[in-house]
């Protein structure tokens, strides 16, 4: 087994309200010094080793993301 | 003419589109999601909801259910299908429509009776209405912002197809004030506002909504 992490974020050019609200909040809340933030979504998948890379983008690409506006990241961490 | 209406889990106006498919003179056929069967139907409407609660994206988990699968077959074989609302966006993540509808800019859900100008009145769901006639039915949703790449915006305003667009207010924050597209034949067509819910002036704020059944009618019995 292994853990794999697949990070989903907003692509840089579309408009993240989400993010945008959280960081609007910031100052109102007594945190200074935060320009911007982006909101996105962080999956820990527990795989089997036959679980091969190409079939691990093949979930982030196909399903855990939606190429159209999201950007994704796939990477294993040694547990 | 038959005339289905799927149910997902979560799904919500599946009663309303009966109605308005009955309403309209045509058939109504349940559809049940886990079924991969369309017991014969001319045509699927994909109504509005919070399929799957929502989870992942808005029509992402539903965009894989076995009824999906028989309905994209027949929709690349040419039968009309309309995503009302959640079923724009499963249709979105499913591929049959381009682009991607996101979280409302002004992050509020939004409901309201909402003026529309009816852009295209060549698809196989808007005949019955006059090019530029401008309708009013309801929108309500979370997830409504129509968002995609620059090359494919220019792409269906180029091919005029952007079916409806926001008329006054843009409710969401979409792109070009779009609120519903189709695909290049103009028999696959979504739109975020509910025309289900305007199809009679007791219980919507019009009537404009019969338009959209009623057009599928005369499509399917001229085609």
């Amino acid at each position: 087994m292994a853990r794999v992490v697949v990070d989903v974020m907003p692509k840089p050019e579309i408009l993240d309200p989400q993010g945008q609200a959280v960081a609007r909040a910031l100052p109102r809340l007594g945190f200074e010094g935060v320009s911007d933030v982006r909101q996105g979504k962080h999956f820990e998948l527990e795989v089997d080793d036959s679980v091969d890379d190409e079939t691990l983008a093949k979930i982030a690409e196909g399903f855990l993301s939606n190429p159209v506006v999201e950007d994704f990241v796939v990477r294993r961490v040694d547990s | 003419m038959k005339i289905g209406a799927v149910t997902f889990p979560g799904t919500l106006d599946d009663s309303d589109t009966i109605r308005a498919i009955e309403a309209a003179g045509a058939d109504a056929v349940a559809l049940w999601h886990g079924d991969a069967d369309l017991r014969g139907v001319d045509a699927v409407i994909l109504p509005g909801g919070f399929s799957y609660g929502d989870y992942l994206r808005a029509g992402a988990i539903a965009r894989f259910a076995p009824v999906m699968d028989v309905i994209i077959d027949a929709a690349h074989k040419g039968m009309p299908v309309l995503g009302i609302c959640n079923g724009f966006q499963v249709l979105c993540e499913a591929g049959l429509l381009p682009g991607a509808l996101l979280r409302n800019a002004g992050l509020h859900f939004v409901c309201r009776d909402q003026w529309l100008k009816v852009e295209n009145n060549t698809t196989a769901w808007t005949t019955r209405f006059e090019k530029d006639a401008e309708i009013i039915i309801p929108v309500k949703n979370m997830d409504g912002r129509f968002t995609a790449s620059k090359s494919t915006v220019d792409e269906l305003e180029g091919e005029g197809r952007v079916v409806f667009r926001y008329v006054g207010t843009n409710p969401n924050g979409s792109l070009d004030d779009i609120a519903g597209i189709s695909d290049p034949t103009g028999r696959i067509v979504g739109l975020m506002p509910h025309p289900e819910h305007a199809i009679d002036a007791l219980t919507g704020p019009s009537d404009d909504g019969l338009g959209l059944f009623l057009s599928l009618l005369d499509s399917v019995v001229t085609a």
